[in-house]
């Protein structure tokens, strides 16, 4: 990396990729190219051309800022980033102010936050910036005292003159700076004298988030920002036709407007409602009279759609003669991608300019959309990137700010837009639905063949992701929508065992958009592995062999037999339990990384069903073993919680967590009908272990923990009931729903009105379901 | 429009709002105070989750008329002052076990820890995992895990002879503590 200076008041320090380093237009071997060319290697390289624009300020106060051209919702950037710095530098880690960067257009391919590809992109340049900044005021320093920069020591943000004169960051903020850019060679500092970089530090907002005084986009201090809602369709991707009873709407208390917002491309759209309050605007859309348009999907059901996806199936070429065929389709059904913080976003349009907020991890793409959309130059919209309430993929997609956008030069006032709950589950992105085919073929003691023919409902790229593909794989700007799923797909799916050859494709089934679809946590992989994970127990079956004495066997990596051992042994693999419990044991690789997870589940009957108030109980994980390697583990602590998190929704995707479609609509409406993980399905044991360094830069996190866990849960689960599940997640099929489905007019259910002694329990009295099912 | 007045935090507050505004509105849009969050509005995740005379609610669940001029209301930004000190033992739990990911469930997840080990305190035992399998916050993130140990610490640093003796007088313990 070449470093430099740039022409600024204070200093401010780059780095640039000195040479144009290897791209994907590089020969990709056909067996397995994602071995030697994968996501991460794509985005990184996107990254590349506009690395030198990452920069670091060094202030008055002695402070360092960095902008951060990445979305922070939880996974931990900030404080990573904080930590990169400030090791670089010898600043302590409190100097650092890392705070998220405007859309800035000219950085292309360097402001989007997907692929868990952030640390690992920005690791040098960050590295470089801090160490050009560093050598320049060494550089400073040196002359003002007239002394060689070589006898200079830092420490703790302080230059130390041999004779004892000292000149703090801030001191020479001013006298390093440049009027002119110029290029500058930093020294980074070995591996080995990083002293932050692979210890474990605690968030760096920690304090304001148990203060609560973390500011998400609704806490955005904009007065005329009033609350605005949409009263949507009863249908996915429905149009509203018209409002019936708008003027009686409008005299509703606090409300302020009532518009139609017309469902197009980027915006669904319905009927716009702003208020004093949210709880305004609640009733005012469930006040209105909307004549409703047909949506493209009403035709369709969870059945209907697993018919078209059999039938758009491509088959498999016939068998290697002479082994034993083990063949499975597995369904994966439609489940929500959303985070805690719904869709929100603040939009302030005025004739001549925009200004937007919100949690977006693609905002180049937003600011662009966005002036196409409101009809002005794009330096006229300012895009405001502020940190999110958790992603899981869904801040790729920037629906609520494309539609606040809309709604504010529409009524011509400054909107804060938020979706409510039961139209982020009803209207917003879900994991796509998929069956996935494996078939291995084994001879003797050998592994021949295993093909995976996985058919999914198609995953909307159009958020950036597909036009990376189409940039660093050189194919025409506008290539169809399946190519950039097919892209992304033969970038991340892998075998991690040496199963002989190997064949894995993706095919689809509808357009990008005909439902809303989301690059969800980890993607593909936590299906594509599940089922590959599933096959590999029963292969070690048919073997007469042990799953983790066979995995050891086959796995064709030494970092994923390392972390195999750690949580077979950490585990104790194979210890005695009770008839229906069992262990499970999964490994994964992609970013960069490796990852084994081992858990234990109770599926006997006293479990299955005790009883939690109006929860769905069903099989419980136990206990937890999770390893990972991601070759340079920059703060353990993140990391570990990172793998946490995954395990929470790896449980969730094997056992609870769905959405069921019936006539173009889902039926989930509430965190009480989609049974994502809660504290009584949590683990009461859980151990994550963080493997020494194996590596010099850091692979990828955020979305790492999902595909292993999803598919050790699978196993343990198989091995407990004696029989291997082929329809996830586990739940989906059960004879009662387990609640009551919400109305679809209107939208959204009332907000509860509890008397106020029973407030006080008010756990104990949210919405009544039916009987409770066991699984 | 009436006007209603409540104690926010130790310090009594009016608002002029309909009737059957929720409290998380009147706290977030017409107060200003963002700490509780929305994550549902039907009472199910409990990110708006503050306290009423020192017990949980779900403030998304409760309209302004319920509430009386002697009531009071805390919510996450007044929960240190309860103990007089910059922090509460329970978010104090939470920064030593780094529990947030992106925080925010927490605010919510922390008063109903806060309330959990308070009702396990008033009679008379400790919370056991059986009381934490019951608590129904939703994070997404998946922080499930780290919150547990966190409550665990919290509960242990929490005053639980002080808890029992403001029972028996519960008009003026949090004003009290506030001063």
């Amino acid at each position: 990396m070449l470093g430099y200076l740039i022409a600024a008041p204070t200093l401010v320090a780059g780095a640039r990729w000195a040479a144009d380093p290897q791209t994907a237009r590089a020969a990709l071997p056909t067996a397995q190219p994602v071995d030697n060319y994968d996501l991460t290697d794509l985005l990184t390289d996107a990254t590349r051309p506009t690395a030198g624009m990452i920069s670091i300020a060094v202030n008055r106060d002695g402070t360092v800022s960095f902008a951060l051209p990445r979305s922070e919702n939880g996974q931990g950037i900030t404080t990573a980033c904080a930590m990169t710095i400030a090791d670089e530098m010898d600043l302590p880690l409190q100097k650092v102010r890392v705070t998220l960067a405007d859309a800035r257009p000219e950085l292309v391919w360097n402001q989007f936050t997907a692929g868990s590809n952030s640390m690992h992109s920005l690791w040098t340049p960050l590295r470089a910036a801090a160490a050009t900044a560093r050598g320049r005021m060494t550089q400073a320093a040196a002359r003002m005292w007239g002394v060689p920069a070589s006898s200079l020591k830092i420490r703790d943000g302080v230059i130390f003159a041999p004779d004892g004169r000292t000149a703090s960051f801030g001191d020479l903020a001013e006298r390093a700076a440049v009027s002119k850019t110029v290029a500058f060679r930093p020294q980074l500092k070995r591996l080995s004298d990083l002293k932050l970089v692979g210890t474990a530090q605690r968030r760096i907002e920690a304090h304001e988030i148990v203060t609560g005084r973390k500011r998400f986009a609704m806490d955005v201090p904009l007065a005329d920002a009033l609350p605005t809602m949409v009263c949507r369709p009863p249908t996915i991707n429905g149009t509203a036709l018209a409002v019936l009873n708008r003027s009686e709407v409008l005299a509703m208390p606090g409300v302020t407007d009532v518009v139609l917002v017309p469902h197009t491309s980027t915006v669904q759209g319905g009927v716009a409602v702003r208020a004093k309050t949210f709880g305004q605007c609640i009733d005012a859309i469930r006040a209105l009279k909307v004549r409703w348009g047909k949506g493209p999907v009403d035709d369709k059901s969870a059945d209907t759609v697993l018919a078209d996806l059999k039938q758009a199936e491509v088959p498999l070429p016939p068998a290697a003669p002479g082994g034993t065929v083990i063949e499975q389709v597995f369904t994966f059904n439609f489940r929500p991608g959303d985070p805690l913080e719904p869709n929100t976003a603040v939009a302030d349009v005025r004739k001549d300019r925009a200004e937007i907020w919100s949690p977006l991890k693609s905002p180049i793409w937003a600011k662009q959309q966005i002036a196409m959309n409101l009809g002005m130059p794009v330096q006229k919209v300012t895009v405001h990137v502020t940190e999110g309430g958790g992603s899981f993929g869904r801040r790729l997609y920037c629906d609520a700010a494309f539609e606040a956008a809309a709604i504010s030069q529409k009524i011509g006032k400054p909107v804060r837009l938020m979706w409510h709950r039961t139209d982020n589950f009803r209207h917003g992105r879900v994991h796509p639905m998929a069956i996935s085919r494996v078939r291995a073929v084994y001879l003797g003691d050998n592994v021949l063949t295993l093909d995976q023919r996985h058919t999914g409902v198609a995953t909307d790229f159009t958020e950036g992701f597909g036009e990376i593909v189409s940039y660093v794989a050189d194919t025409p700007p506008n290539a169809n929508y399946l190519g950039y799923s097919s892209g992304i797909f033969n970038l991340t799916a892998n075998v991690p065992y040496n199963f002989g050859l190997v064949s894995q494709r993706l095919d689809e089934v509808y357009q990008y958009n005909t439902f809303n679809t989301s690059a969800v946590r980890n993607i593909f992989s936590p299906d594509v592995r599940t089922a590959i994970e599933l096959i590999v127990d029963q292969l070690a079956k048919a073997m007469g062999k042990d799953p983790y004495q066979f995995r050891r066997e086959f796995v064709r990596f030494d970092r994923g037999r390392a972390v195999l051992d750690k949580v077979a042994q950490v585990g104790n693999w194979g210890r005695a339990m009770p008839a229906g419990t069992a262990q499970g044991i999964a490994i994964h690789h992609e970013y960069k990384a490796f990852a084994a997870c081992l858990v234990e589940i109770d599926a006997r009957p006293k479990t299955v069903n005790r009883d939690v108030y109006n929860a769905y109980t069903g099989p419980r994980v136990t206990k937890l073993v999770f390893a990972v390697d991601v070759g340079l583990p920059i703060n353990p602590l993140g990391l570990q919680a990172q793998m946490m998190g995954g395990s929470m929704d790896g449980i969730a995707q094997a056992l609870t967590y769905s959405l069921h479609l019936k006539d173009g609509h889902f039926l989930e409406g509430s965190w009480d009908d989609a049974f994502y993980t809660r504290q009584w399905n949590t683990p009461r044991d859980v151990q994550i272990i963080v493997m020494p360094p194996t590596g010099d830069s850091p692979g990828g996190a955020g979305e790492l923990g999902v595909a292993a866990s999803m598919a050790a849960t699978a196993c343990a689960y198989a091995r407990a009931v004696g029989k291997m599940p082929t329809t996830f997640p586990i739940n989906h099929d059960r004879a009662q729903l387990g609640f009551d489905p919400l109305p679809y007019v209107p939208p959204i259910p009332p907000s509860p009105s509890l008397p106020i002694q029973r407030a006080r329990r008010a756990r104990k009295h949210v919405r009544h379901r039916q009987q409770k099912t066991a699984h | 429009v009436p006007t209603h007045t409540f104690i926010l935090n130790g310090k009594r507050v009016s608002v002029d709002c309909e009737n059957n505004v929720r409290v998380l509105w009147v706290l977030r849009d017409l107060l200003g105070v963002t700490g509780p969050k929305y994550g549902c509005g039907m009472g199910v995740c409990q990110a708006c989750t503050c306290h009423l005379n020192g017990a949980a609610f779900q403030a998304c669940s409760v309209a302004i008329s319920q509430i009386k001029p002697r009531d009071r209301i805390t919510t996450i930004e007044g929960l240190a002052a309860t103990v007089g000190k910059e922090l509460h033992p329970m978010q104090q739990a939470w920064i030593d076990h780094d529990v947030a990911q992106c925080g925010y469930c927490q605010p919510g997840q922390i008063m109903a820890a806060v309330a959990l080990v308070k009702d396990a305190h008033a009679s008379g035992r400790q919370i056991t995992d059986a009381d934490l399998d019951q608590l129904r916050n939703v994070c997404r993130c998946g922080t499930y895990p780290r919150i547990r140990d966190a409550i665990k610490q919290g509960a242990a640093n929490m005053p639980i002879h002080r808890v029992k003796a403001r029972k028996k007088k519960t008009t003026h313990t949090h004003t009290v503590a506030h001063h």
